[in-house]
């Protein structure tokens, strides 16, 4: 069965994210302030599995073997 | 005594590192197409610097998992010598031969210029020939070289006396002003856990000849010659 999921990669709460300060800097150049701002990565990835369970241990196989790395990174999965 | 470098697709610096180990220092030097994997023992295995897969996903993250870094780690476990440089420090930190993680610089573009280190270790097969304290010119090119790990790593870290390298400025403060990336406690090369493992972000291989500015980063691969011709293949 085909399963889309959708994973989400984010850094880990109080890590730097030095991207997000300079499009927040960029943004108040453009005369629009923002009081936060955070990036994440989005991956839609088709998953053959039995059922949503394999589906969800596949996709958490992929962020901890490749996608994210724990040092910095959380990460969240939806099984569509 | 035979030396290899390791190029991946994307490697730029394999060449600049094979040309100071057998024409600067006379080292039988193999270059190595990673998909070839390591066909024979070495007595060190150089990750050299570049932009391995474009830096797709993490600078080094997908170079560390191919079939070649499981020959490094094999060859590291058994008491060979490893030196990731720049983009083979990012490799060899995803493929856990070291902990932590090389990521965005805290001011996120790509810094190319000189900097300054204090060896902060002599007691390494990598470090011999220097003086602790010693500060040496060696520069970086890097858009990813921010060391970031834990509280608890970064003291283990220091207890264990695993940081070779910090940047400093001429006198050998370490000072924010002098920390070109924002690494945590101006980090610049963390060993191993066996020390036969040196990751460094910036590039000995440009700093070893005078004629190109500097050769204070020569003695990095000085010392791990007279590393192997002591026949040692760990010391501590």
């Amino acid at each position: 069965m085909l399963f889309d999921v959708i994973i989400t990669i984010a850094l880990k709460e109080g890590m730097l994210d030095p991207e997000a300060r300079a499009i927040q800097n960029a943004l108040a150049h453009l005369g629009i302030p923002t009081l936060s701002l955070s990036t994440a990565r989005r991956f839609c990835i088709g998953i053959d599995a039995v059922d949503r369970e394999e589906a969800g241990t596949k996709a958490r196989a992929i962020c901890e073997r490749l996608l994210a790395n724990p040092v910095i990174h959380r990460y969240e999965i939806e099984v569509v | 005594m035979r030396f290899a470098v390791i190029r991946f697709g994307g490697s730029n610096c394999d060449l600049d590192t094979v040309h100071v180990l057998s024409e600067v220092l006379g080292v039988d030097t193999d270059l190595v197409w990673y998909r070839d994997g390591l066909q024979r023992r070495y007595d060190a295995v150089i990750l050299p610097g570049g932009f391995s897969y474009g830096d797709y996903l993490r600078a080094g993250a997908i170079a560390a998992r191919t079939p070649i870094m499981a020959d490094v780690i094999s060859h590291a476990r058994e008491g060979g010598l490893v030196l990731g440089i720049c983009n083979g420090a990012q490799i060899a930190a995803e493929s856990g031969l070291v902990p932590g993680v090389f990521t965005r610089n805290e001011v996120p573009r790509f810094i190319c210029r000189p900097t300054w280190l204090r060896v902060e270790t002599t007691d390494t097969p990598f470090t011999r020939l220097y003086r602790r304290g010693e500060v040496i010119r060696v520069p970086v090119a890097h858009g990813e070289g921010r060391y970031v790990a834990p509280p608890g790593v970064i003291a283990r870290l220091n207890r264990e006396r695993r940081i070779a390298f910090r940047y400093c400025d001429t006198e050998g403060r370490v000072i924010p002003g002098a920390n070109p990336n924002g690494s945590i406690e101006g980090i610049a090369g963390i060993l191993g856990e066996g020390r036969n493992v040196l990751v460094m972000m910036p590039h000995p291989e440009r700093s070893s000849e005078l004629v190109i500015g500097s050769e204070d980063g020569r003695r990095i691969f000085e010392s791990m010659i007279e590393h192997c011709q002591a026949g040692t293949t760990r010391q501590r």
